[in-house]
């Protein structure tokens, strides 16, 4: 497992110099990345410029992230139908474009997870409101595959049943959730 | 609540009543959330901002919690109003500076805030001075699951809530604490902890997240991880981490009265002198020379009572707080005259250090 870590501490009166340009450095950046030790030390414009002092807080992860995704192993092309974010996209930002990326990008997505977290599969609080959503949206998944089935197999009554059934499913579920 | 109320009222890390923890200064949960089927806010065109913004924005000022809270458009808010927020931790820097469709709902005690259209959907925090990890988690997760009766989180069973950026992905949980950790920054073992803490999996960053100064010897300790535990295993496993910080730094203290307590007595003093005559102090300086006197406060030789003033002087030093008492803005080295001066008056009549009353770093 790649093990990274980052530090960074700005200490008063340091006379580092900037590794880019000749300004003072006032950002010391360590990384720890595979057991090898990278120090960069910057200056205030150089390192805003390199996103080091991106206020997102993770922007550091976002870096190694980036570096994470070596081009000869993805997958070119990957696109999100949801949204139209791309895979380049995925690599300039460090950020997905909707939640339904995390399916178009599954492929480069679960190597890079085994490297950042403590593991692959979520194992905290499961919110019931969005539970239910999904089981609903899987349970309609199914219904309209039984639905062209029957028609493909010329089963009318079994079509006109589950096409019943669909429409109460979807008419149950625009009701308000319950509070 | 408008925001000048907001400014004008003490935050939780300026209310005198709340400050008695001697290391753990502060402890603060975020979580970050998205609406299923929206594009999160870096990929969102205007249109689609402005609807999650209208969607979370009502859901969020309606939680109870949130009743009668500022309710804000980032882009209403002065440059000096976001400086401020930011110094009080209530909103991130990268809030401050977001385009339209961004806002923030403050809790009228200010313990509470949820950003809106940040780099998610909604980032919830909640903050409580000193070593809160539980009840800041239980007041996060029922805020949470009132929330999500409203709004359909975007989440996935076997990932989690789907966060913008993968780092945060599964519990989209981030708990931190803020750490004041004066002998272990003047013994040098600060780049030791670090490393030590980072190899836990926590991540240690200055008083104002990545990038910003690790001055006044205040550090914030926040889990690296979101996936593959739960957010009570994470907090347990921060809290651990935690303990054993605070008992290095009591450590560090003691072998430093132990090594050379005159020379520990010196800094402080000398801090203390200054604090009371200087006329030029900028905000690392006006940081460093408070944590000597937070350190003081801890060691006996000033009375507990007055570790709420320093507290509240660590904010008022910030260059926001500071031009906003001043009702104007000011370059730099004006804003040095004006903090050593509000400084000089605080410490005119602050008490005498009494060595004699040390305790060894223990209290």
């Amino acid at each position: 497992m790649a093990c990274y870590v980052q530090v960074i501490l700005r200490l008063m009166a340091n006379p580092l110099k900037c590794d880019l340009c000749e300004k003072p450095a006032t950002v010391h950046l360590t990384q720890i990345v595979n057991n090898k030790v990278h120090k960069v030390d910057l200056c205030e414009a150089c390192a805003q410029a390199k996103g080091v002092t991106d206020p997102s807080g993770f922007s550091l992860s976002d870096l190694l992230l980036k570096a994470s995704l070596n081009p000869e192993t993805t997958i070119s092309g990957a696109v999100c139908e949801s949204c139209g974010f791309t895979q380049s996209d995925f690599k300039k930002h460090g950020r997905f474009g909707c939640p339904m990326c995390y399916d178009a990008f599954k492929g480069i997505l679960e190597p890079m997870l085994e490297g950042m977290h403590k593991g692959t599969t979520h194992t905290g609080k499961v919110p019931q409101t969005a539970l239910a959503r999904i089981s609903l949206y899987e349970r309609l998944t199914k219904l309209e595959l039984d639905l062209t089935d029957a028609i493909k197999t010329e089963r009318y009554e079994d079509a006109a049943r589950t096409r019943d059934e669909i429409s109460q499913v979807k008419q149950a579920s625009h009701q308000p959730p319950p509070r | 609540m408008t925001i000048a109320s907001l400014i004008a009222t003490p935050s939780e890390l300026t209310d005198a009543a709340s400050s008695k923890t001697a290391i753990v200064l502060m402890t603060r949960i975020r979580l970050a959330r998205n609406l299923a089927g929206q594009p999160f806010p870096g990929w969102a065109k205007p249109a689609q901002r402005a609807k999650v913004a209208e969607i979370c924005s009502a859901a969020v000022a309606a939680a109870s919690p949130l009743k009668r809270s500022l309710n804000v458009a980032v882009d209403q808010l002065g440059e000096l109003e976001k400086q401020i927020l930011v110094e009080r931790h209530l909103i991130s820097r990268e809030l401050s500076g977001s385009k339209q469709g961004s806002g923030v709902i403050i809790s009228k005690d200010q313990t509470v805030s949820v950003m809106v259209n940040e780099e998610d959907h909604l980032r919830i925090q909640v903050l409580r001075a000193g070593f809160q990890l539980k009840k800041t988690w239980s007041v996060i997760n029922e805020l949470d699951t009132s929330l999500e009766a409203g709004l359909d989180f975007a989440f996935s069973p076997s990932l989690g809530y789907l966060t913008a950026c993968p780092t945060n992905l599964g519990t989209g949980m981030r708990a931190s604490a803020m750490m004041h950790l004066p002998a272990l920054v003047i013994s040098s073992q600060m780049e030791k902890v670090v490393r030590a803490v980072n190899q836990l999996g926590m991540v240690v960053r200055g008083l104002f997240g990545e990038g910003s100064d690790a001055s006044g010897s205040i550090f914030q300790i926040s889990n690296q991880t979101t996936l593959g535990e739960s957010e009570e295993a994470i907090l347990k496993r921060l809290a651990s981490v935690l303990q054993s910080i605070i008992e290095h730094e009591l450590n560090a203290r003691e072998k430093l009265l132990e090594a050379d307590a005159g020379k520990l007595f010196d800094k402080i003093g000398r801090a203390y002198g200054i604090l009371q005559n200087g006329h030029l102090l900028n905000s690392g300086e006006a940081m460093n020379l408070l944590s000597l006197i937070r350190l003081g406060i801890d060691l006996g030789a000033f009375p507990c009572a007055n570790r709420s003033t320093i507290d509240r002087l660590f904010i008022e030093a910030q260059p926001g707080h500071l031009q906003h008492a001043q009702k104007g803005e000011f370059d730099p080295a004006q804003r040095d005259l004006l903090r050593a001066s509000h400084l000089r008056s605080e410490f005119a009549s602050f008490v005498h250090p009494d060595f004699s009353l040390t305790n060894n770093g223990k209290n």
